[in-house]
This record gives C-alpha cells, structure tokens and sequence, in this order.
C-alpha cells in the first residue's frame, strides 16, 4: 500500500487543486450579498413559484417546465395551481411560456431570455445579487442599471417592492480586500418599497430558491435515490471484499 | 456425416455449442485459464473499469439516442427534455456525463500504470499500440459527444478545434469548410459528428478494445515487477507465479468495481456538475453563433494538449505539436532502452524523469483550463518542454541509468 501512495499523491492534490480552481473563474464583478440556495425548503419554494408567476413570467418564459409538473413536485393542488400560478395558459400539462411576443426584443434591445435553467447557468448567487443590486442610474433608457450585468436591458420590475436604491462607489484607498476583483459598492435605499429591505431578501431568496428548483426539477428524486445507491454499494463493497479474501486465502 | 468430438470433452447442450463454436475454449483461454501474475497491485484494476466505463457509455448512450434530437434548432432543448420529462432521463444523462470523464480518469491511470511498469516493453509492443491508438479513438469521440449538448461551450469548443485544420498549408480552410460541411459549425456539423459519435467511432472503439485484450492474452499479462511469469513453470506448464484469471481476478476486480462506483455514482448523484468541470456552466446556455463566450475551456480532459497548442507561439507548429504530443506514445516502446520494465528496478534518472513527466501533465492540465497569462504561458512552455523531453530523450537517460537486478519470481506476500 506504501508504494501506491508515493504515487498516488501526487494526483491526489492535483485533482482537489483542481476541484478548488474553479470558484475563481467567475466574472470579475464581487458579489456584494452572500446567498446560499435552499431548493429543500418547501414553503419557500413554493413562495418563490408564486413570486415568479406573478413578477417575472409575464415576460420570462420557463419552457422546459411544465406546470402540473411543478404542481406536483411542490404539493400544489390543481384548483389552487389553475387560480394563482396559471394565467398563460389552462392546461396543466403546458409549459410556462410567457405572453411576450418575438418583437419583443425591439421593446428593450433584447428578448427577456427563457429561465428555465439560468441559474445553473450563472450560479444561484449571482440570480440573488442581480435582483438585489438594480439602482438608479438616469444615464440608462429606463432610468436603472444593475450592478451585476452593467447596461441590462430589463427594468426593475421589483422595484415598487424593493424601492430604488442608489449606488455609492468605495473610495478606491477604503482598504477592502480587492483578491483581483471590484470591491463591492454601498447601496442606499432613495425612496422606500411596499417591502422592509428584509422582507424584500427573502423575497428574492424566495424566487431563487424556486429557480433552482426549476433548473433541476430530478434534483430531489436523484438525491433521494443517491442515498439508497449509496447504502447498497456499501453493503456490496464489504461482502465484495469478504469474497475476495476468502478467494485470496489460497495464493501464497 | 459424424463431427470430430470437441476436446473439452463436453456433453449435453454445452457440447452441442462446442462442436460448432470454441465456446469453452474462448472461456478457458480468456477467463478461467488464462493465467495473471498473482502480484497485481491496486494500479491493475483501471483496465477492467475502464470497459466497465465503456459498457456505460454504450447502453447509456443507447437511451440518450433515442430521446435527443441532432439537430441545432433541437439538440439543446432535447438533453433538457431528456432531463426533465423522460423518466430516470437526468440520471441516464449525469452516467453518461460523468462517464465521458470518468473514462478520461480510469483511461490516464491505466496508462500510467504502463509506463510505471514498463508494460508496453518487448513483447508488448502492440497491446500499447492498439492502446494508443484506443485513446486517440477517445479522444475523437468525447470530442464529438461534447458538441452534441449544442451549449454555448459545445459550439465554441467545436469551433476552436475545428478551426485548428484551417493551420495546415494550403488545404487548411477547404478542409475546415469540408470538416464543418459548412461555414461556421451548424446544423451541418451537429449532424456529422451525431453520426460519428453514435455509430463510426464506438464501432472503432470496440474493435480496437477486442484487439487490445487479444493481444494481451497472447503475451500476457506484465505485472508491477515486470518480470515475465511464463519463464517458470510449472510440469503441466502453468506459470509458477500465476493464477487464474476467474476466479482470482474477478472477485478481485468486483471489489474494485464496488469502490469505483462508490466514487463514480457519488458524482452521478450528489455532484452531477463536477464542480463545473463534468458540466460546464456555459453549457447550460444555447449554442449562438452571434456571441462568444469570454473564455472558452476545453474539457479538462483535453487541458494538457490544449496548454501544449497555446504554448507555441505559431498555430501551425502548436497544431503540430499538439498532435505529437499523443503521437509520441505510440513511439514509446522504441524509445525505452532500459534492460528492466519495472520502476522498482530502474534507476533514479527514470524515477526521476517520470516524476517531472507527471508534474508537467498536471500543470499542462491545469493552465490548459485557464485564460492564457504570462505565468501560464511560461510554465505551459516549461511543460510542453519536458513532457517532449521525457520522450525523446528517454533512448539516452534510459540506457546510461543504473538500474537494479530483476529478481526472479515476483514479490507477493499473501494477504
């Protein structure tokens, strides 16, 4: 066993240096709000289904899910889905698409892109900063820009709940840990929103929270099966072993 | 007309098929008497996973077939269909993924394993041909399997090995326009490499693994002292220090399968994105040929070669040298002079030159997945100098190296 460990090592660390190289590739801009993803929290799931039907569906489709799949997926019952998540459509078996039509994209520049898997596109974090960092900036057609995708087409379509929130830059000599990226700037709230600025956190955590779910609907079904294959391999990996060295015993 | 009784002296059904067909034979030559050496260590189990990998892909990919669609206006949004609304659709998906890296791993080591122990040496030579030549069949086919997804990474990454042709004088940009069938890669291309991937090369594939383990169980098997077990035998002619490959081999090789999937289906069904490395986040964004992505990777399995290309300042030598860099292999067991195989019986100019070899790998590896900066241009030179250096100066290091004498049966200790 000695001798396969002087060689092994060496692959060893490189594999998990490897495996921790990877968080630096992301884009240049710091993310100002940490976010951890909880697609196991049913009621904020299904909270955040809510808050995506009602604030962001009406110009963002989710084609690749369908909504009796999500009815079922998050313990929905039919009447509750048809009355307040479906107003694009009355099948259940459709997919979300959104009302907007091709020409859209001469309204802001571009079409408001399908979300059916934009967060394992761009990380569930960065969903969260985006919604959380839109501030006013008048140099913009709609008067607000976003900390996170400099010059976005989309309005803040929460900002009646959020309020509007301006953006202060750090002085460059603040002392911030930089690690090669823009330091995060200050952001202050101009004028109020229907929600407290906890509440509105949850609300985003909310919606991304259901995003996630909705990049990866098998995500709790493979878990779920992961650990029975898990518990079944171990018990196989032992009598395996058992048959081995019975086998073994001969060869001297 | 009478049929000449079959040797294996089998009666019944069983020898009904073996007067018509070496069915015993095949089973005695392969399996239950074709003699290993006794000391295999752990390095010995990557051959039997890596066609455990293989039979993955094949009946996984069997499934995917018939639920993607090679078409670019619908491949991406099939492998989502396939993810969402055919059942057991993601985990069919994340085996075949992780598969596509977990053969690279298995495949690596295995190969690693030769050269620590001199495998492809006399009289193996062709076991390590038909081995390379299975790697360059790999290559080709991850290749092509990872355009098909139609991600943003899959067209780009398509686009720049494509690209790679229009280096060769003269015919290069007819080639790559007759590569792609069109342009830029499109609906055109999609279509030609489903058609490589699914049916041209795993045909290959399989071919050269049957030739592999034919020629494997002609010579036999090397062993980690590198020491020919045929040379002593015993009266009935079976090799002192062999045994059975059934039943010795396969319970063994059952207890490597067992930790192996431990690992693999821990990926599969905890880790399915591989830390992006199995899944790459630009993936999960439709193939546009109007936008390109701010960094384009290759796979990480492709790293090392791709560091290589980007470490020669002109295209056309870094085309070439990249392509030497898998050639060479093929050269190997010509370059090798040493009178030992084992790296227990060589020198320390080998040791050595194989340590470096390793690190070299593993940086060229790393900085191949990186946007290119001076520091990684410099060390991806510094590699591609001695991963080429340990090959083609392995005739004079291998010869002057002062090795150890090989002993005369292989160390075991029973266990």
């Amino acid at each position: 066993m000695k001798r396969i460990n002087v060689y092994l090592r060496p692959l060893l660390l490189a594999i998990t240096a490897l495996g921790s190289a990877n968080t630096h590739a992301a884009g240049a801009q710091a993310m100002p709000y940490h976010f951890e993803p909880d697609p196991d929290n049913l009621a904020s799931v299904q909270r955040g289904a809510r808050n995506f039907m009602n604030y962001c569906a009406g110009c963002h489709s989710m084609q690749h899910l369908r909504y009796n799949r999500l009815a079922a997926d998050l313990g929905i019952p039919e009447d509750l889905l048809q009355k307040h998540l479906m107003f694009t459509t009355d099948k259940p078996g459709d997919p979300i698409l959104s009302a907007m039509p091709a020409t859209s994209a001469q309204w802001f520049g571009a079409k408001p892109p399908d979300l059916s898997v934009e967060t394992r596109m761009r990380g569930p974090a960065w969903v969260y900063n985006y919604l959380m960092t839109f501030y006013v900036d008048p140099s913009r057609p709609l008067g607000t820009n976003n900390l996170m995708l400099p010059g976005a087409s989309m309005p803040h379509v929460l900002g009646a709940l959020q309020g509007w929130q301006i953006k202060e830059d750090h002085p460059a000599s603040d002392g911030a840990e930089g690690h090669g990226t823009h330091a995060a700037p200050r952001f202050v709230l101009a004028s109020a929103g229907k929600l407290s600025p906890q509440e509105y956190e949850k609300f985003v955590a909310d919606t991304v929270n259901f995003m996630v779910y909705a990049a990866e609907p098998g995500r709790a079904g493979r878990i779920a099966t992961g650990v029975k294959v898990m518990l079944f391999l171990l018990v196989f990996t032992v009598l395996a072993w058992l048959l081995k060295r019975e086998y073994w015993k001969d060869v001297h | 007309m009478a049929i000449i009784p079959n040797p294996h002296k089998t009666t019944g059904f069983l020898g009904w098929i073996d007067d018509r067909f070496p069915l015993t034979k095949l089973w005695k030559d392969h399996i239950s008497e074709y003699y290993a050496p006794k000391n295999f260590n752990w390095w010995y189990t990557f051959g039997s996973l890596a066609l455990l990998v293989l039979v993955n892909q094949l009946l996984t990919g069997i499934f995917l077939t018939m639920h993607y669609k090679p078409d670019a206006a619908q491949a991406w949004h099939s492998v989502e269909y396939i993810m969402r609304d055919v059942p057991w659709g993601n985990i069919i998906r994340y085996l075949h993924s992780t598969g596509a890296s977990a053969f690279f791993i298995v495949v690596y080591l295995h190969m690693y394993r030769g050269l620590m122990y001199g495998s492809y040496k006399k009289p193996r030579e062709l076991i390590w041909i038909f081995g390379c030549l299975i790697f360059l069949a790999l290559m080709a086919e991850a290749f092509c399997g990872y355009v098909l997804p139609w991600g943003q990474m899959s067209y780009w990454g398509a686009q720049v090995i494509i690209s790679l042709f229009g280096a060769i004088p003269v015919v290069g940009p007819d080639l790559v326009v007759w590569i792609q069938g069109d342009y830029i890669p499109s609906d055109a291309t999609l279509n030609r490499l489903f058609s490589l991937h699914v049916v041209a090369i795993p045909f290959v594939l399989v071919g050269l693994v049957v030739a592999h383990l034919m020629a494997l169980h002609e010579v036999g098997s090397n062993n980690p002292d590198g020491i020919e077990i045929k040379k002593k035998k015993d009266a009935n002619g079976i090799p002192l220090d062999g045994v059975p490959f059934h039943p010795y081999y396969t319970v063994k090789d059952i207890l490597g399968v067992a930790v192996f999937l431990i690992v693999f289906l821990g990926v599969v069904f905890f880790a399915p994105d591989g830390g992006g490395y199995f899944l790459e986040k630009p993936n999960f964004q439709e193939a546009n040929p109007m936008v390109t992505p701010e960094h384009i990777t290759p796979a990480w399995y492709f790293g090392a070669f791709y560091a290589i290309l980007r470490a020669i300042p002109d295209k056309l030598l870094g085309v070439v040298a990249m392509f030497g860099a898998v050639l060479i292999l093929f050269a190997l067991p010509w370059l090798d002079r040493s009178p030992v195989k084992s790296i227990r019986y060589k020198g320390p100019i080998f040791k050595t030159a194989l340590a470096l070899f390793t690190l070299a790998f593993i940086a060229l590896s790393y900085f191949g997945m990186q946007a290119p900066t001076t520091l990684g241009t410099l060390i991806s030179r510094i590699g591609t100098a001695i991963y080429f250096g340990f090959f083609l100066l392995m005739p004079f290091y291998s010869k002057i190296d002062k090795t150890k004498p090989e002993p005369e049966r292989v160390t075991y200790e029973a266990h």
